[in-house]
């Protein structure tokens, strides 16, 4: 058998599962230094802790991304998922009087409507076989005109108590040279356990195989006897409910609910899920490069200012970025192909 | 213990495709079921594996006789078919390819990285090969895929497995090997089918064999009893019609295209030939043997890196579709579908698609009128059966949809005509007439090339026909050689 090309088993322990990972580590440290010696205010603890409040939404949005990506679909719904869910949240808390300071009862509530929506793009992902691309393009179009019209499109200041002392509910703070506080906010913690239940459900369950398996040959997976179409409708539904949990937290953090918030961040945050790893073709990605992808992003968007480039720059950085991240995927993908001669002309005489 | 099928009938709409078919596997056996394409073979796999069902007749599963049976009830009673594509997901590892299914079958909620592997490990064991269980599908050779495929088999009990062109993509080392692999299961009492239209390999360990023709038992017997040439004779119908019915091509005729030793690395190497006005030529081979690339090369679409491509006597480069087009030549592909129309279009647009400068007016504008006249004439010539040129090309059957394909490339009247697969997927009453119009093309002097691996058609219309050979030309047959039984004796030499 010695025809068998052996392939280099893998070693040790995996704590940085690829090679992208490791890129997404320097590329992070080598900004950081060149940001750090262009501005000195840069090197304070306040940087990280402020980098990190600014990235949990994201995060949160891009975890629910990536398992839609992994699938070999796209949603572009997800930010008026979470904002419709956030302020319907605080709509109906109000509006029934709980204005309590309870956690619990908006994180519910935004989940549920999270879910809800994200079963009507169930339903026409999974049970009508549309082009997810198209699906959530118009379910987001749909969303925003119906939370406007019907569940209000004002700008609501007096969120309930307990959303209001969430926002500053500090971890740690620690007074900085100037005086200043630095403040880490205590979400970091439940962002941490959701991020790390998430990868476990991707590698340890078969709901988590299964979508590797879709977004790797949906044919295939069927053949299995894996039940193709219910995976999908549970995909997105699960997408939806993570979408009003970080929809409601963003309302919470920004301490305002205003119906026209979020729109437009999808793109920062595919980039960030594609920087970070994740096929935009399906069957790859992890949460670690994720969890990358958007720090890295936010490093970049927070710090642009610092080494002088013009704030409006913002959104073709962003875009930039996702081409890189697409384009290098590209390239890694065909190296690996051609080592292993499966690129075609390999079965040929 | 015996399976195999007894009196099994099948037909879809109003064509027959399999009637009164029985044929045995015993355990521990190796059969082979032969026969050409749509000779029904895949219809019988598709019963035995319950993904459709027989019209009338029996299954045999061990002790048990079944009408039908679903595609869960046949993997539960040990039937499991391995297909070309081998059915495997590329982004996720040797085992868990192995594994997964199992999970699925007992329904597991979690995934234990460690049982996937072990029970990997046991199926790989079982048949005795050793395949590195962390690497990713997608990286591994073709061979190994296929090993990983019978080890998932093995894995959920099977008792009778199918290997639909087990060997076609296989180097002679590799089938060695996969042979040594179906050894060891018949020893564990495991019946294996190979089912194919490629036989020499096969021979060497079937004990007996099923030849279907054309939805029947055409015949069956021990393997000892069969050479090569009784296989080609039960394959192919040697009914009149398809005797070579090719008229003479004039002897002034001038040569159209002249091809000169062209190569394009790993796909096939100096290739000569030339294609007189009125001529026919065949150019077959096996899959994998470089025939379609070469078509495709001529259009250029596969790039060549050395040789020469005469038309009329003028050299011609072509670095794309469009050189080739201005340059007269006409390219009906293999995969009408993805490449031959435009689907979501009009019958009427798919066929003025590759004359359309034909019909710019004065400023480029389209000259509709123009178009309407030659539409409703190519519809009328090529027999489309269609009451309105505008609906949707979709709406009509394979082998109109066909026709609409060859309209295209009519319309612009090409010098040269290079068909790949002309017939493939299309109802016999179509194939005919198509045939029909190709032969009437050639008559009016366009120079055509068919390249096709369905023998009976090449056998029919072609003046000369040369079979390829791992990318080079093998033998090269000149009218009255042309046969059945000759090519299908030189495609499996």
């Amino acid at each position: 058998m010695s025809y068998i090309t052996p392939i280099a088993k893998r070693k040790g322990l995996q704590l940085w599962g690829s090679p992208n990972e490791i890129f997404l580590v320097i590329a992070i440290a080598v900004l950081s230094l060149v940001i750090g010696f262009s501005n000195s205010v840069f090197f304070s603890i306040a940087t990280p802790f402020d980098l990190l409040r600014s990235s949990l939404i994201e995060i949160l949005f891009a975890l629910g991304l990536l398992i839609v990506l992994v699938s070999g679909g796209i949603d572009i719904s997800f930010p008026i998922v979470g904002i419709f869910a956030g302020y319907t949240t605080v709509v109906v808390m109000l509006h029934y009087g709980l204005d309590t300071y309870s956690l619990w009862i908006p994180l519910v509530i935004a989940a549920v409507v999270g879910a809800l929506l994200g079963s009507v793009n169930a339903l026409l992902i999974a049970g009508f076989g549309l082009p997810t691309l198209i699906a959530t393009l118009g379910t987001a179009s749909i969303f925003r005109g119906f939370l406007l019209s019907y569940v209000g499109s004002a700008y609501i200041a007096n969120i309930p108590l307990g959303l209001d002392q969430f926002a500053t509910a500090d971890l740690i703070s620690v007074e900085t040279a100037t005086g200043t506080l630095a403040r880490l906010h205590v979400l970091v913690i439940p962002t941490l356990i959701l991020a790390i239940a998430l990868a476990w459900m991707m590698r340890r369950t078969m709901f988590g195989r299964t979508i590797f398996a879709i977004g790797g040959s949906e044919e295939s997976a069927r053949r299995m006897g894996m039940n193709v179409r219910w995976t999908k409708a549970r995909i997105y539904i699960l997408v939806g409910a993570l979408s009003g949990i970080a929809g409601i937290i963003y309302v919470s953090l920004q301490r305002v609910a205003d119906p026209y918030a979020l729109a437009g961040t999808e793109l920062g945050i595919i980039a960030a899920v594609v920087l970070g790893g994740a096929s935009i073709m399906g069957g790859y990605g992890t949460v670690t490069g994720t969890v990358l992808g958007v720090l890295l992003i936010n490093l970049i968007k927070d710090n642009l200012i610092l080494l002088g480039i013009p704030g409006s720059w913002q959104r073709a950085a962003i875009g930039l970025m996702l081409l890189i991240g697409v384009v290098s995927q590209a390239i890694s993908d065909n190296r690996r192909l051609k080592q292993a001669g499966t690129v075609t002309g390999e079965d040929k005489p | 213990m015996v399976f195999g099928t007894e009196g099994i009938s099948k037909s879809f709409g109003g064509a027959r495709a399999l009637h009164d078919v029985s044929f045995t596997v015993s355990a521990g056996d190796v059969h082979c079921l032969a026969g050409e394409n749509g000779s029904g073979k895949s219809t019988l796999i598709k019963i035995m594996s319950g993904v459709e069902s027989a019209d009338s007749g029996l299954i045999l599963l061990g002790e048990e006789k079944l009408r039908a049976l679903t595609p869960r009830d046949a993997v539960a009673k040990g039937v499991q078919v391995i297909f070309q594509d081998f059915s495997l997901i590329p982004n996720l590892s040797v085992a868990e390819n192995i594994a997964l299914s199992t999970n699925v079958l007992e329904k597991r909620i979690l995934n234990d990285p460690r049982r996937n592997r072990d029970i990997a490990a046991k199926a790989l064991d079982l048949i005795g090969v050793d395949i590195d269980l962390d690497a990713e599908v997608r990286s591994i050779p073709v061979s190994s895929k296929q090993l990983v495929a019978i080890a998932r088999a093995m894995n959920q009990g099977v008792k009778l497995l199918f290997m639909d062109e087990a060997t076609t993509a296989l180097t002679r080392k590799e089938i060695d090997h996969l042979f040594g692999v179906v050894n060891g299961l018949k020893e564990r009492g495991v019946g294996t089918v190979f089912v194919s239209h490629k036989l020499d390999e096969v021979q060497e360990i079937a004990k007996s064999i099923t030849i279907l023709r054309n939805g029947v038992v055409a015949a069956a017997g021990h393997m000892k009893d069969f050479d090569r040439r009784a296989i080609s004779v039960a394959m192919t119908s040697l009914d009149v019609n398809n005797l070579g019915l090719v008229p003479a091509i004039p002897h002034d005729a001038p040569t159209v295209l002249e091809v000169d030793s062209i190569s394009a690395p790993g796909s096939f190497k100096n290739i000569s030939f030339s294609v007189k006005g009125g001529e026919i030529l065949g150019i077959t081979g096996l899959l994998g043997s470089g025939r379609s690339e070469i078509a495709e090369a001529l259009f250029g679409v596969t790039h060549i890196t050395s040789g020469v491509v005469r038309v009329n006597g003028t050299p011609v480069k072509l670095s794309g579709p469009r050189d080739a087009v201005k340059a007269g030549i006409g390219y009906v592909p293999q995969d009408r579908l993805t490449h031959g129309l435009f689907l979501n279009q009009s019958i009427r647009t798919n066929v003025m698609a590759s004359a359309i400068e034909r019909f710019l007016g004065a400023l480029g504008f389209v000259r509709r009128k123009h178009i309407q006249e030659t539409v409703t004439q190519w519809i009328r010539n090529l027999r489309i059966k269609t009451d309105d040129p505008g609906s949707p090309v979709t709406s009509l059957s394979g082998g109109n949809q066909q026709r609409v394909v060859l309209a295209k490339w009519l319309a612009m009247s090409p010098s040269v005509l290079i068909l790949n697969g002309p017939t493939v997927g299309v109802d016999i009453g179509s194939k005919r007439e198509i045939l029909e119009i190709i032969r009437e093309k050639a008559l009016d002097g366009m120079a055509i090339v068919i390249v096709s691996d369905d023998i009976p058609e090449i056998v029919q219309i072609c003046h000369r026909v040369i079979v390829i050979h791992q990318g080079e030309t093998g033998a090269h047959f000149e009218a009255s050689d042309i046969s059945e039984i000759r090519l299908y004796e030189e495609l499996s030499a």
